[in-house]
Protein backbone atom coordinates (compact mmCIF):
# COMPACT_ATOMS: atom_id res chain seq x y z
CA UNK A 1 0.00 0.00 0.00
CA UNK A 2 1.28 3.48 -0.64
CA UNK A 3 2.71 5.85 1.76
CA UNK A 4 0.74 8.66 0.36
CA UNK A 5 -3.16 8.87 1.27
CA UNK A 6 -3.18 11.94 -1.02
CA UNK A 7 -2.02 12.63 -4.13
CA UNK A 8 -2.79 15.02 -6.88
CA UNK A 9 -1.33 14.92 -10.09
CA UNK A 10 -1.12 17.81 -12.37
CA UNK A 11 -4.39 19.38 -11.37
CA UNK A 12 -6.09 22.02 -13.63
CA UNK A 13 -8.75 24.24 -12.54
CA UNK A 14 -10.46 27.14 -14.21
CA UNK A 15 -13.28 29.22 -14.03
CA UNK A 16 -14.20 30.68 -17.29
CA UNK A 17 -11.38 31.87 -18.95
CA UNK A 18 -9.38 32.02 -15.11
CA UNK A 19 -6.84 29.96 -14.54
CA UNK A 20 -6.47 28.48 -10.67
CA UNK A 21 -4.12 26.04 -10.60
CA UNK A 22 -1.87 24.65 -13.48
CA UNK A 23 0.05 21.35 -12.60
CA UNK A 24 -0.69 21.16 -8.99
CA UNK A 25 0.83 17.91 -7.57
CA UNK A 26 0.97 17.11 -3.90
CA UNK A 27 1.38 14.56 -1.71
CA UNK A 28 0.08 13.83 2.15
CA UNK A 29 1.69 11.21 4.17
CA UNK A 30 -0.78 8.48 6.34
CA UNK A 31 -1.47 10.30 9.76
CA UNK A 32 0.48 13.38 8.54
CA UNK A 33 -0.65 16.86 9.77
CA UNK A 34 -0.46 18.28 7.13
CA UNK A 35 -0.98 23.24 6.86
CA UNK A 36 -1.85 25.06 3.90
CA UNK A 37 -0.82 28.14 4.17
CA UNK A 38 -1.07 31.27 1.67
CA UNK A 39 -2.26 35.15 0.90
CA UNK A 40 -6.00 35.25 0.10
CA UNK A 41 -6.85 34.15 -3.42
CA UNK A 42 -4.10 31.40 -3.28
CA UNK A 43 -6.67 28.79 -4.18
CA UNK A 44 -6.42 27.01 -0.75
CA UNK A 45 -10.27 26.45 -0.69
CA UNK A 46 -10.84 25.74 -4.15
CA UNK A 47 -7.75 23.17 -3.80
CA UNK A 48 -9.85 21.39 -0.71
CA UNK A 49 -12.76 21.46 -3.19
CA UNK A 50 -11.25 19.63 -5.66
CA UNK A 51 -9.92 17.42 -3.56
CA UNK A 52 -13.34 16.60 -1.93
CA UNK A 53 -15.36 16.28 -5.03
CA UNK A 54 -17.55 19.70 -4.95
CA UNK A 55 -15.81 20.51 -7.48
CA UNK A 56 -14.50 19.47 -10.98
CA UNK A 57 -10.48 19.32 -12.39
CA UNK A 58 -10.84 20.20 -15.93
CA UNK A 59 -7.52 17.78 -16.25
CA UNK A 60 -5.16 16.30 -14.06
CA UNK A 61 -6.46 13.57 -11.17
CA UNK A 62 -6.68 13.25 -7.91
CA UNK A 63 -5.53 9.82 -5.75
CA UNK A 64 -6.89 8.81 -2.28
CA UNK A 65 -6.00 5.88 -0.60
CA UNK A 66 -4.11 4.48 -3.42
CA UNK A 67 -7.20 4.80 -6.06
CA UNK A 68 -8.40 7.51 -8.53
CA UNK A 69 -11.20 9.13 -7.11
CA UNK A 70 -11.42 11.99 -9.62
CA UNK A 71 -14.81 11.32 -10.99
CA UNK A 72 -16.25 10.22 -7.67
CA UNK A 73 -19.23 12.19 -6.18
CA UNK A 74 -18.39 13.86 -2.49
CA UNK A 75 -20.32 10.75 -1.52
CA UNK A 76 -18.14 8.34 -2.31
CA UNK A 77 -15.53 9.89 -1.65
CA UNK A 78 -16.96 10.46 2.64
CA UNK A 79 -17.60 6.90 2.16
CA UNK A 80 -14.07 5.94 1.22
CA UNK A 81 -12.95 7.82 4.30
CA UNK A 82 -12.38 11.70 2.96
CA UNK A 83 -14.14 14.04 5.22
CA UNK A 84 -14.20 17.62 5.47
CA UNK A 85 -15.90 20.31 7.69
CA UNK A 86 -16.86 23.73 6.15
CA UNK A 87 -15.45 27.53 6.98
CA UNK A 88 -18.93 28.54 8.05
CA UNK A 89 -20.33 25.93 10.71
CA UNK A 90 -23.05 23.99 8.82
CA UNK A 91 -24.68 22.15 12.01
CA UNK A 92 -28.86 20.90 12.27
CA UNK A 93 -30.85 23.43 13.95
CA UNK A 94 -33.60 21.32 15.10
CA UNK A 95 -30.98 18.69 16.78
CA UNK A 96 -29.59 18.38 19.55
CA UNK A 97 -25.39 17.83 19.72
CA UNK A 98 -26.29 14.24 21.32
CA UNK A 99 -28.96 13.72 18.18
CA UNK A 100 -26.51 15.56 15.37
CA UNK A 101 -23.39 13.26 16.32
CA UNK A 102 -25.63 10.10 16.94
CA UNK A 103 -27.55 10.86 13.30
CA UNK A 104 -23.23 11.03 11.68
CA UNK A 105 -22.61 7.87 13.36
CA UNK A 106 -25.64 5.84 11.85
CA UNK A 107 -25.00 7.44 8.57
CA UNK A 108 -20.87 6.19 9.01
CA UNK A 109 -22.45 2.65 9.60
CA UNK A 110 -25.28 2.40 7.07
CA UNK A 111 -28.07 2.45 9.62
CA UNK A 112 -30.49 5.43 8.91
CA UNK A 113 -32.24 3.00 6.95
CA UNK A 114 -36.15 2.37 7.05
CA UNK A 115 -37.31 0.61 9.92
CA UNK A 116 -39.55 0.27 13.09
CA UNK A 117 -36.94 0.55 16.10
CA UNK A 118 -36.40 3.26 17.90
CA UNK A 119 -33.02 5.32 18.12
CA UNK A 120 -32.45 3.93 21.80
CA UNK A 121 -31.78 0.27 20.38
CA UNK A 122 -28.20 1.36 19.03
CA UNK A 123 -27.19 1.79 22.18
CA UNK A 124 -23.85 1.09 21.14
CA UNK A 125 -23.36 4.49 18.67
CA UNK A 126 -25.02 6.41 21.21
CA UNK A 127 -22.41 5.17 24.07
CA UNK A 128 -20.16 6.26 21.52
CA UNK A 129 -21.58 9.69 20.40
CA UNK A 130 -21.10 10.60 23.80
CA UNK A 131 -17.90 9.44 24.41
CA UNK A 132 -16.66 11.34 21.52
CA UNK A 133 -18.73 14.81 23.11
CA UNK A 134 -16.63 14.13 26.22
CA UNK A 135 -13.31 13.72 24.50
CA UNK A 136 -14.12 17.20 23.01
CA UNK A 137 -16.12 18.68 25.89
CA UNK A 138 -19.38 19.00 25.21
CA UNK A 139 -20.70 16.17 27.51
CA UNK A 140 -22.61 19.56 29.47
CA UNK A 141 -24.00 20.82 25.82
CA UNK A 142 -25.27 17.38 24.77
CA UNK A 143 -28.94 18.11 25.09
CA UNK A 144 -29.27 21.83 24.45
CA UNK A 145 -29.98 23.82 21.57
CA UNK A 146 -27.65 23.66 18.85
CA UNK A 147 -27.81 27.40 18.04
CA UNK A 148 -27.82 28.10 21.41
CA UNK A 149 -24.16 26.95 21.82
CA UNK A 150 -21.51 29.75 21.84
CA UNK A 151 -19.47 30.01 18.39
CA UNK A 152 -16.47 28.21 20.06
CA UNK A 153 -18.35 25.47 21.45
CA UNK A 154 -20.17 25.23 17.68
CA UNK A 155 -16.97 25.12 15.61
CA UNK A 156 -16.13 21.95 18.30
CA UNK A 157 -19.38 19.70 17.34
CA UNK A 158 -18.57 20.73 13.76
CA UNK A 159 -15.20 18.76 14.16
CA UNK A 160 -16.73 15.96 16.07
CA UNK A 161 -19.58 15.57 13.09
CA UNK A 162 -16.47 14.66 10.59
CA UNK A 163 -14.19 12.73 13.61
CA UNK A 164 -17.28 10.85 14.26
CA UNK A 165 -17.01 9.49 10.52
CA UNK A 166 -13.53 8.05 11.90
CA UNK A 167 -11.97 9.49 8.36
CA UNK A 168 -8.73 8.83 7.26
CA UNK A 169 -8.14 12.39 5.94
CA UNK A 170 -9.91 14.88 7.45
CA UNK A 171 -9.62 18.22 5.83
CA UNK A 172 -10.42 21.39 8.07
CA UNK A 173 -11.13 24.70 6.55
CA UNK A 174 -9.70 27.49 8.65
CA UNK A 175 -10.97 25.18 11.93
CA UNK A 176 -9.81 28.14 14.09
CA UNK A 177 -11.19 30.88 12.36
CA UNK A 178 -13.60 33.34 14.50
CA UNK A 179 -12.26 32.06 17.69
CA UNK A 180 -10.54 33.98 20.22
CA UNK A 181 -6.34 32.37 20.43
CA UNK A 182 -7.41 30.70 23.58
CA UNK A 183 -10.14 28.73 22.01
CA UNK A 184 -8.06 28.26 18.65
CA UNK A 185 -5.56 26.44 20.96
CA UNK A 186 -8.40 23.78 22.52
CA UNK A 187 -9.80 23.09 19.01
CA UNK A 188 -6.25 22.39 17.96
CA UNK A 189 -4.91 20.40 21.21
CA UNK A 190 -8.49 18.25 20.80
CA UNK A 191 -7.10 17.72 16.97
CA UNK A 192 -3.59 16.44 18.60
CA UNK A 193 -4.97 13.75 20.53
CA UNK A 194 -6.71 12.28 17.84
CA UNK A 195 -4.91 8.82 16.54
CA UNK A 196 -2.70 8.33 13.40
CA UNK A 197 -4.95 6.90 11.71
CA UNK A 198 -6.21 9.88 10.34
CA UNK A 199 -3.88 12.62 8.26
CA UNK A 200 -5.17 16.13 8.97
CA UNK A 201 -5.23 18.65 6.07
CA UNK A 202 -5.89 21.80 7.38
CA UNK A 203 -6.15 25.73 5.89
CA UNK A 204 -5.19 28.03 8.65
CA UNK A 205 -4.06 31.84 9.02
CA UNK A 206 -3.17 32.20 12.36
CA UNK A 207 0.72 31.07 12.15
CA UNK A 208 1.42 30.10 15.87
CA UNK A 209 -1.72 27.28 15.66
CA UNK A 210 0.14 26.84 12.01
CA UNK A 211 4.02 26.10 13.33
CA UNK A 212 2.88 24.75 16.41
CA UNK A 213 0.66 21.63 15.58
CA UNK A 214 1.35 21.26 11.79
CA UNK A 215 4.34 18.05 11.05
CA UNK A 216 4.23 19.79 6.98
CA UNK A 217 3.74 22.91 5.63
CA UNK A 218 2.39 23.97 2.33
CA UNK A 219 2.62 27.11 1.13
CA UNK A 220 0.46 27.98 -1.90
CA UNK A 221 0.47 31.17 -3.88
CA UNK A 222 -1.19 32.45 -7.17
CA UNK A 223 -2.30 28.90 -7.49
CA UNK A 224 0.93 27.15 -7.18
CA UNK A 225 2.56 25.24 -4.40
CA UNK A 226 5.56 27.41 -3.62
CA UNK A 227 7.06 25.08 -1.21
CA UNK A 228 6.30 22.29 1.37
CA UNK A 229 8.63 21.70 4.16
CA UNK A 230 8.77 21.76 7.50
CA UNK A 231 7.17 24.19 9.74
CA UNK A 232 10.75 25.88 10.68
CA UNK A 233 12.21 25.51 6.85
CA UNK A 234 8.77 27.41 5.90
CA UNK A 235 9.62 29.74 8.57
CA UNK A 236 12.86 30.37 7.66
CA UNK A 237 12.22 30.67 3.80
CA UNK A 238 13.31 34.01 2.00
CA UNK A 239 10.49 32.85 -0.49
CA UNK A 240 7.63 32.36 1.45
CA UNK A 241 8.58 36.22 3.18
CA UNK A 242 7.94 37.06 -0.38
CA UNK A 243 5.02 35.60 -0.95
CA UNK A 244 3.12 37.54 1.88
CA UNK A 245 4.98 40.77 2.10
CA UNK A 246 5.46 41.10 -1.76
CA UNK A 247 8.99 42.17 -3.39
CA UNK B 1 -5.52 22.81 28.63
CA UNK B 2 -8.03 20.33 30.59
CA UNK B 3 -7.13 16.51 30.13
CA UNK B 4 -9.17 14.33 28.08
CA UNK B 5 -12.28 13.58 29.87
CA UNK B 6 -13.76 10.08 30.38
CA UNK B 7 -17.33 8.38 29.40
CA UNK B 8 -18.66 7.66 32.59
CA UNK B 9 -21.33 4.54 33.09
CA UNK B 10 -23.86 7.25 34.02
CA UNK B 11 -23.32 9.89 31.16
CA UNK B 12 -23.72 6.71 28.81
CA UNK B 13 -27.03 5.68 30.23
CA UNK B 14 -28.40 8.50 30.49
CA UNK B 15 -27.76 9.43 27.18
CA UNK B 16 -29.54 6.30 26.06
CA UNK B 17 -32.87 7.09 28.13
CA UNK B 18 -32.80 10.76 26.56
CA UNK B 19 -33.66 8.44 22.75
CA UNK B 20 -35.87 5.74 25.18
CA UNK B 21 -37.82 9.01 26.50
CA UNK B 22 -38.58 10.30 22.95
CA UNK B 23 -40.12 7.31 21.90
CA UNK B 24 -41.96 6.55 25.09
CA UNK B 25 -46.33 7.04 24.71
CA UNK B 26 -46.93 9.72 26.91
CA UNK B 27 -50.52 10.32 29.11
CA UNK B 28 -51.79 12.78 26.22
CA UNK B 29 -51.35 10.09 23.36
CA UNK B 30 -53.13 8.07 24.77
CA UNK B 31 -55.64 10.13 26.32
CA UNK B 32 -55.94 11.58 22.59
CA UNK B 33 -56.88 8.20 20.91
CA UNK B 34 -59.15 6.94 24.13
CA UNK B 35 -61.06 9.80 23.34
CA UNK B 36 -61.52 8.91 19.89
CA UNK B 37 -62.51 6.79 20.15
CA UNK B 38 -65.28 7.01 22.69
CA UNK B 39 -66.76 9.55 20.12
CA UNK B 40 -68.70 6.86 19.33
CA UNK B 41 -70.37 6.67 22.93
CA UNK B 42 -71.73 10.34 22.41
CA UNK B 43 -75.05 10.76 22.17
CA UNK B 44 -76.47 11.87 18.77
CA UNK B 45 -72.41 11.76 17.08
CA UNK B 46 -72.38 11.79 13.08
CA UNK B 47 -70.67 8.71 12.95
CA UNK B 48 -69.96 9.68 9.40
CA UNK B 49 -68.21 13.13 9.92
CA UNK B 50 -66.14 11.01 12.55
CA UNK B 51 -64.76 8.69 10.20
CA UNK B 52 -64.32 11.34 7.62
CA UNK B 53 -62.01 12.93 9.83
CA UNK B 54 -59.71 9.94 10.83
CA UNK B 55 -59.52 9.91 7.03
CA UNK B 56 -58.35 12.86 6.64
CA UNK B 57 -56.30 12.98 9.76
CA UNK B 58 -54.62 9.89 8.32
CA UNK B 59 -54.32 11.84 4.92
CA UNK B 60 -52.87 14.81 6.80
CA UNK B 61 -50.37 12.82 8.64
CA UNK B 62 -49.05 11.40 5.55
CA UNK B 63 -48.09 14.43 4.00
CA UNK B 64 -46.43 15.39 7.32
CA UNK B 65 -43.80 12.96 6.63
CA UNK B 66 -42.84 14.96 3.96
CA UNK B 67 -43.33 18.24 4.72
CA UNK B 68 -43.16 18.15 8.18
CA UNK B 69 -40.20 15.48 8.63
CA UNK B 70 -38.16 16.07 5.19
CA UNK B 71 -39.53 19.45 4.84
CA UNK B 72 -40.72 18.73 1.28
CA UNK B 73 -43.60 20.91 0.12
CA UNK B 74 -46.33 19.11 -1.89
CA UNK B 75 -49.38 20.42 -3.36
CA UNK B 76 -49.76 17.10 -5.31
CA UNK B 77 -50.68 14.91 -2.06
CA UNK B 78 -54.17 13.98 -3.15
CA UNK B 79 -52.67 12.07 -6.62
CA UNK B 80 -51.96 9.27 -3.92
CA UNK B 81 -55.06 9.52 -2.45
CA UNK B 82 -56.63 8.86 -5.48
CA UNK B 83 -54.17 5.85 -6.77
CA UNK B 84 -55.61 4.58 -3.07
CA UNK B 85 -59.37 5.32 -3.31
CA UNK B 86 -59.24 3.66 -7.55
CA UNK B 87 -57.41 0.69 -6.61
CA UNK B 88 -59.64 -0.04 -3.63
CA UNK B 89 -62.34 0.72 -6.20
CA UNK B 90 -61.50 -1.67 -9.15
CA UNK B 91 -61.07 -4.21 -6.23
CA UNK B 92 -64.39 -3.77 -5.07
CA UNK B 93 -65.53 -3.50 -8.59
CA UNK B 94 -64.26 -6.53 -9.85
CA UNK B 95 -64.89 -9.31 -7.10
CA UNK B 96 -61.66 -8.53 -4.49
CA UNK B 97 -64.45 -7.85 -2.52
CA UNK B 98 -62.40 -8.63 1.10
CA UNK B 99 -61.53 -4.76 2.38
CA UNK B 100 -58.08 -5.25 4.35
CA UNK B 101 -56.21 -7.06 1.90
CA UNK B 102 -57.38 -4.58 -0.89
CA UNK B 103 -56.34 -1.65 1.58
CA UNK B 104 -52.97 -3.54 1.90
CA UNK B 105 -52.68 -3.65 -2.24
CA UNK B 106 -53.68 -0.06 -2.63
CA UNK B 107 -50.95 1.07 -0.05
CA UNK B 108 -48.18 -1.43 -1.86
CA UNK B 109 -49.21 0.73 -5.44
CA UNK B 110 -49.38 4.06 -3.60
CA UNK B 111 -46.03 2.99 -2.63
CA UNK B 112 -45.01 2.31 -6.02
CA UNK B 113 -45.93 5.73 -7.45
CA UNK B 114 -44.97 7.79 -4.62
CA UNK B 115 -41.18 5.85 -5.00
CA UNK B 116 -41.26 7.04 -8.71
CA UNK B 117 -41.88 10.85 -7.91
CA UNK B 118 -39.45 10.91 -5.64
CA UNK B 119 -37.08 9.69 -8.03
CA UNK B 120 -38.34 12.63 -10.41
CA UNK B 121 -38.25 15.13 -7.67
CA UNK B 122 -35.06 14.24 -5.48
CA UNK B 123 -33.23 16.99 -6.97
CA UNK B 124 -35.67 19.23 -7.20
CA UNK B 125 -35.89 22.18 -4.22
CA UNK B 126 -38.41 25.22 -2.75
CA UNK B 127 -40.90 26.24 -5.06
CA UNK B 128 -40.10 23.91 -8.06
CA UNK B 129 -41.47 21.30 -5.51
CA UNK B 130 -44.61 22.91 -5.44
CA UNK B 131 -44.72 23.27 -9.15
CA UNK B 132 -43.92 19.50 -10.08
CA UNK B 133 -46.10 18.03 -7.59
CA UNK B 134 -49.07 20.46 -8.60
CA UNK B 135 -48.09 19.43 -12.42
CA UNK B 136 -48.04 15.68 -11.35
CA UNK B 137 -51.15 15.71 -9.89
CA UNK B 138 -53.24 17.88 -12.11
CA UNK B 139 -51.93 15.01 -15.37
CA UNK B 140 -53.21 12.32 -13.11
CA UNK B 141 -56.68 14.42 -12.67
CA UNK B 142 -57.18 14.56 -16.26
CA UNK B 143 -56.19 11.00 -17.12
CA UNK B 144 -58.48 9.83 -14.77
CA UNK B 145 -61.34 12.30 -15.45
CA UNK B 146 -60.84 11.76 -19.16
CA UNK B 147 -60.73 7.91 -19.55
CA UNK B 148 -64.40 7.41 -19.25
CA UNK B 149 -64.43 4.06 -20.17
CA UNK B 150 -61.95 2.80 -17.60
CA UNK B 151 -63.06 5.40 -14.94
CA UNK B 152 -66.38 6.19 -15.06
CA UNK B 153 -65.16 9.69 -15.76
CA UNK B 154 -67.39 12.56 -13.81
CA UNK B 155 -69.83 10.22 -12.89
CA UNK B 156 -67.32 8.07 -10.68
CA UNK B 157 -67.37 4.35 -10.34
CA UNK B 158 -70.75 2.45 -9.38
CA UNK B 159 -71.23 -1.16 -8.23
CA UNK B 160 -68.41 -1.29 -5.69
CA UNK B 161 -68.95 -4.22 -3.34
CA UNK B 162 -67.13 -4.28 0.25
CA UNK B 163 -67.12 -7.60 1.81
CA UNK B 164 -68.00 -7.47 5.73
CA UNK B 165 -65.14 -6.71 7.82
CA UNK B 166 -63.39 -10.03 8.71
CA UNK B 167 -66.13 -11.44 7.03
CA UNK B 168 -68.51 -10.31 10.57
CA UNK B 169 -68.87 -6.60 10.04
CA UNK B 170 -71.10 -5.52 7.53
CA UNK B 171 -70.87 -1.45 6.56
CA UNK B 172 -73.65 0.04 7.36
CA UNK B 173 -75.95 2.72 6.35
CA UNK B 174 -75.07 4.33 10.12
CA UNK B 175 -71.54 4.47 9.50
CA UNK B 176 -71.00 2.16 12.89
CA UNK B 177 -68.76 -0.16 10.88
CA UNK B 178 -67.25 2.40 9.21
CA UNK B 179 -66.07 4.28 12.29
CA UNK B 180 -64.48 1.44 14.00
CA UNK B 181 -62.61 0.21 10.21
CA UNK B 182 -61.47 3.70 9.57
CA UNK B 183 -60.13 4.31 13.66
CA UNK B 184 -58.68 1.08 13.42
CA UNK B 185 -56.67 1.47 10.39
CA UNK B 186 -56.28 5.18 11.25
CA UNK B 187 -54.76 4.02 14.82
CA UNK B 188 -52.23 0.80 13.43
CA UNK B 189 -50.42 3.20 10.58
CA UNK B 190 -50.51 5.69 13.09
CA UNK B 191 -48.49 3.78 15.48
CA UNK B 192 -46.24 2.62 12.23
CA UNK B 193 -45.48 6.08 11.31
CA UNK B 194 -44.76 6.75 14.34
CA UNK B 195 -41.93 4.08 15.04
CA UNK B 196 -40.54 5.60 11.78
CA UNK B 197 -40.29 8.82 12.53
CA UNK B 198 -38.24 7.98 16.10
CA UNK B 199 -36.40 5.48 14.18
CA UNK B 200 -32.51 6.14 12.85
CA UNK B 201 -34.80 6.94 9.49
CA UNK B 202 -36.87 9.73 11.28
CA UNK B 203 -33.49 11.04 12.46
CA UNK B 204 -32.12 11.10 8.92
CA UNK B 205 -35.18 12.98 7.31
CA UNK B 206 -35.04 15.74 10.20
CA UNK B 207 -31.05 16.27 9.67
CA UNK B 208 -31.57 16.32 6.10
CA UNK B 209 -34.78 18.97 6.16
CA UNK B 210 -32.18 21.19 8.58
CA UNK B 211 -29.08 20.72 6.58
CA UNK B 212 -28.97 18.33 3.34
CA UNK B 213 -25.53 19.70 2.10
CA UNK B 214 -24.28 18.78 5.68
CA UNK B 215 -25.85 15.19 5.08
CA UNK B 216 -24.47 14.56 2.05
CA UNK B 217 -21.22 15.55 3.93
CA UNK B 218 -21.69 12.93 6.20
CA UNK B 219 -21.99 10.20 3.28
CA UNK B 220 -25.78 10.27 3.91
CA UNK B 221 -28.18 8.65 0.64
CA UNK B 222 -30.29 11.94 0.37
CA UNK B 223 -31.92 11.57 -2.77
CA UNK B 224 -32.87 7.66 -2.38
CA UNK B 225 -34.26 9.18 1.24
CA UNK B 226 -36.83 11.44 -0.42
CA UNK B 227 -37.39 8.45 -2.40
CA UNK B 228 -38.63 6.32 0.15
CA UNK B 229 -40.06 9.25 2.26
CA UNK B 230 -42.34 9.52 -0.82
CA UNK B 231 -42.98 5.89 -0.63
CA UNK B 232 -43.88 5.52 3.00
CA UNK B 233 -46.34 8.91 2.62
CA UNK B 234 -47.81 7.72 -0.53
CA UNK B 235 -48.59 4.52 0.85
CA UNK B 236 -50.50 6.27 3.94
CA UNK B 237 -52.26 8.71 1.70
CA UNK B 238 -53.13 5.47 -0.89
CA UNK B 239 -54.67 3.91 2.65
CA UNK B 240 -56.90 6.94 3.48
CA UNK B 241 -57.92 7.05 -0.05
CA UNK B 242 -58.75 3.08 -0.16
CA UNK B 243 -60.86 4.39 3.40
CA UNK B 244 -62.45 6.24 1.56
CA UNK B 245 -63.73 4.03 -1.43
CA UNK B 246 -64.22 1.21 1.00
CA UNK B 247 -66.26 2.98 3.90
CA UNK B 248 -68.92 5.20 1.15
CA UNK B 249 -68.55 2.54 -1.77
CA UNK B 250 -68.17 5.06 -4.06
CA UNK B 251 -64.80 6.88 -5.82
CA UNK B 252 -64.98 9.55 -8.26
CA UNK B 253 -61.71 12.07 -9.84
CA UNK B 254 -62.72 14.14 -7.15
CA UNK B 255 -60.51 11.99 -4.96
CA UNK B 256 -58.05 13.49 -7.03
CA UNK B 257 -58.95 16.86 -7.11
CA UNK B 258 -56.19 20.27 -6.80
CA UNK B 259 -59.42 20.93 -4.39
CA UNK B 260 -57.97 17.87 -1.97
CA UNK B 261 -54.54 18.85 -2.11
CA UNK B 262 -55.12 22.56 -1.22
CA UNK B 263 -57.20 21.00 1.90
CA UNK B 264 -55.20 18.72 2.78
CA UNK B 265 -51.84 20.98 3.22
CA UNK B 266 -54.61 23.85 4.80
CA UNK B 267 -55.45 21.25 7.06
CA UNK B 268 -51.95 19.70 8.09
CA UNK B 269 -51.00 23.43 8.80
CA UNK B 270 -54.03 24.40 10.87
CA UNK B 271 -53.15 21.39 13.21
CA UNK B 272 -49.22 22.33 12.95
CA UNK B 273 -46.70 20.19 11.16
CA UNK B 274 -43.16 17.80 12.63
CA UNK B 275 -45.83 16.03 15.28
CA UNK B 276 -47.95 13.72 13.08
CA UNK B 277 -50.61 14.67 16.16
CA UNK B 278 -51.21 17.86 13.44
CA UNK B 279 -53.03 16.43 10.90
CA UNK B 280 -55.93 15.08 13.06
CA UNK B 281 -55.89 18.04 15.52
CA UNK B 282 -56.58 19.94 12.11
CA UNK B 283 -58.81 17.42 10.79
CA UNK B 284 -61.20 17.48 13.77
CA UNK B 285 -61.45 21.01 13.56
CA UNK B 286 -61.27 21.88 10.05
CA UNK B 287 -63.96 19.31 9.06
CA UNK B 288 -66.26 19.84 12.38
CA UNK B 289 -65.77 23.82 11.35
CA UNK B 290 -66.71 22.80 7.47
CA UNK B 291 -69.72 20.96 8.77
CA UNK B 292 -71.06 23.68 10.92
CA UNK B 293 -70.54 26.55 8.68
CA UNK B 294 -71.77 24.82 5.92
CA UNK B 295 -74.90 24.50 7.81
CA UNK B 296 -75.26 28.11 8.31
CA UNK B 297 -73.95 29.14 5.08
CA UNK B 298 -73.67 26.57 3.18
CA UNK B 299 -72.15 28.96 -0.19
CA UNK B 300 -69.59 30.91 2.07
CA UNK B 301 -68.26 28.68 4.09
CA UNK B 302 -65.04 28.82 2.42
CA UNK B 303 -64.91 31.95 3.74
CA UNK B 304 -64.78 31.06 7.42
CA UNK B 305 -61.80 28.45 6.38
CA UNK B 306 -59.90 31.19 4.89
CA UNK B 307 -60.16 33.29 7.92
CA UNK B 308 -58.97 30.54 9.96
CA UNK B 309 -55.72 30.05 7.89
CA UNK B 310 -55.00 33.14 8.41
CA UNK B 311 -55.92 33.79 11.95
CA UNK B 312 -53.73 30.00 12.91
CA UNK B 313 -50.87 31.01 10.53
CA UNK B 314 -50.84 34.65 12.05
CA UNK B 315 -51.08 34.25 15.64
CA UNK B 316 -50.21 30.61 16.39
CA UNK B 317 -47.39 30.45 13.56
CA UNK B 318 -46.51 26.83 14.23
CA UNK B 319 -50.11 25.74 14.24
CA UNK B 320 -52.89 24.74 17.02
CA UNK B 321 -50.66 21.93 18.00
CA UNK B 322 -47.69 23.74 19.20
CA UNK B 323 -49.32 26.48 20.49
CA UNK B 324 -51.08 24.31 22.66
CA UNK B 325 -47.85 22.64 23.37
CA UNK B 326 -46.06 25.83 24.55
CA UNK B 327 -49.11 26.40 26.61
CA UNK B 328 -48.95 23.50 28.30
CA UNK B 329 -45.51 23.86 29.36
CA UNK B 330 -45.54 27.25 30.68
CA UNK B 331 -48.39 25.19 33.19
CA UNK B 332 -46.17 22.90 34.68
CA UNK B 333 -43.02 23.50 36.00
CA UNK B 334 -40.37 23.65 33.33
CA UNK B 335 -39.28 20.75 32.09
CA UNK B 336 -35.63 20.35 30.87
CA UNK B 337 -34.85 18.75 27.69
CA UNK B 338 -32.93 16.00 29.16
CA UNK B 339 -31.06 14.87 32.21
CA UNK B 340 -28.28 18.08 32.83
CA UNK B 341 -25.18 15.48 32.63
Amino acid sequence: MSDMVLETRDLHMAFGGLVIFNCMNFALRRGERHAIIGPNGAGKTTFVSLVTGLLKPKSGNVFFDGRIVTNDTPQQRVKAGMVRTFQINSLFKALNPLESVVLALLERDGKARLSLRSVSAETKLIDEAMALLTQFDLARDAYGLTEALPYGKQRLLEIVLAVALQPKLLLLDEPAAGLSTQQGHEVFSQLAHLSKDTAILFIEHDMNLVFRYADVVSVFAAGALVMQDTPENVRRSPRVREVYLGN
Amino acid sequence: MSAIERLTPERAKAATGYFARLARWNVYEILFWLALAGMYFVPNVDLVLMSQIFIWGLFAMSLDILLGYRGIPSLGHAAFFGVGAYVAGYCGKFGWTEPISALVLAMAIAAVVGWLTGKLVQRVTGVGLLMVTLGLNLILYDLVHRSTDVTGGDDGMQGIVIAPVLGLFRFDIFGRTAFWYALIIAFILFVIARAVVKSPFGLALVGARENPRRMIMLGAPVEGDVSRAFALGAALAGAAGALLTQTTQFVSPNTLSFQRSADVLVILIIGGTGRLYGGFIGALVFLILRDWLAAISPVYWYFWIGLLLVVVVSFFRKGLLPSLETLLNRWKPSKADGPTA
